[in-house]
């Protein structure tokens, strides 16, 4: 009887010693064989907003993660066939450096204040600024937003979209590019669940 | 060092040198080294990390005049 007890206590002390390192190096080999995920709901339809999606989308997959974009609301105008009319408005946005992408370099570093009520007033005000844009982002090697969008799907990007905001906003599925899965909020978030980063942009 | 495959990326910004590295690597074999220069700053920690993340082993990065010269091994 004392024999058993006495194994009984030594297992213990054993398993005590050993499993906390045998766990570790278990959960270890789990973390680095799993391949890790993103899920990201893209819910902005301007020049701008378009950036971060895709940007974060094409360089997880380059880094071989699995990768889904849900596109709801006004993100849907990120996946119609022509992105050359997407703008950006400086209007109420202060945040936005008003600069011009042309000229010498004291005039290119100038920030044009412009107020919102003269933002607002003079017609075509929003075109320039995404003119302007355009040219900022060609100047800077910044890829344009189509060749993002290209290379996300190249390289395995799954695209989901809401159906229900593509009916809500008229749209017709002859307006966006191939390849879309049309797909509802319970579709989106069991991808969500699992997804090591999810963000909503 | 010796290469097999050469990429420039210089003028081009973030994330085209990570994704256009990707797609050079993959035209490549195992154990092929792939030269890239760039001129991004930001891609001196993004190789870096790629690497780490994709198990490519960087074999070196060298600056040279505000230029970027990265040399990767394809796993």
């Amino acid at each position: 009887m004392t024999d058993l007890t006495n194994i009984d206590e030594l297992i213990n002390q054993r398993l005590e010693a050993l499993l906390p390192q045998k766990l570790e190096a278990l959960l270890q080999a789990r973390e680095e064989a799993k391949t890790p995920s993103l899920a990201i709901i893209a819910t902005k339809g301007t020049l701008d907003w378009g950036y971060p999606p895709f940007i974060l989308a094409s360089t997880a997959a380059a880094l071989g993660w699995d990768v889904t974009i849900f596109f709801t609301f006004y993100g849907l105008q990120l996946v119609k066939k022509d992105l050359s009319d997407l703008k950006v408005s400086p209007l109420g946005n202060p945040g936005m450096p008003m600069k011009m992408p042309f000229g010498p370099d004291w005039f290119k570093s100038m920030n044009w204040n412009i107020p919102n009520i003269v933002q607002g007033n003079v017609p075509g005000f929003e075109s320039l600024a995404t003119a302007l844009m355009q040219q900022t982002i060609k100047n800077n090697g910044v890829a344009s937003l189509t060749e993002l969008r290209e290379l996300s799907q190249e390289a395995g990007v799954k695209f989901s979209v809401c159906q229900m905001t593509v009916e809500l906003f008229g749209f017709d599925h002859n307006d966006f590019v191939d390849g879309m899965e049309y797909v509802g909020a319970a579709s989106f978030l069991p991808v969500a669940q699992v997804a090591d980063v999810t963000l909503f942009i | 060092m010796n290469f097999d495959k050469e990429l420039d990326a210089r003028g081009l910004n973030c994330p085209l040198p990570i994704l256009r590295a990707k797609k050079a690597l993959g035209e490549l074999t195992s154990g092929q080294v792939l030269r890239i220069l760039a001129t991004d700053p930001g891609s001196v920690k993004d190789f870096v990390a790629f690497a780490k993340q994709t198990g490519n082993e960087l074999l070196s990065s060298a600056e040279n005049n505000k230029e970027f010269e990265f040399y990767i091994k394809r796993k």
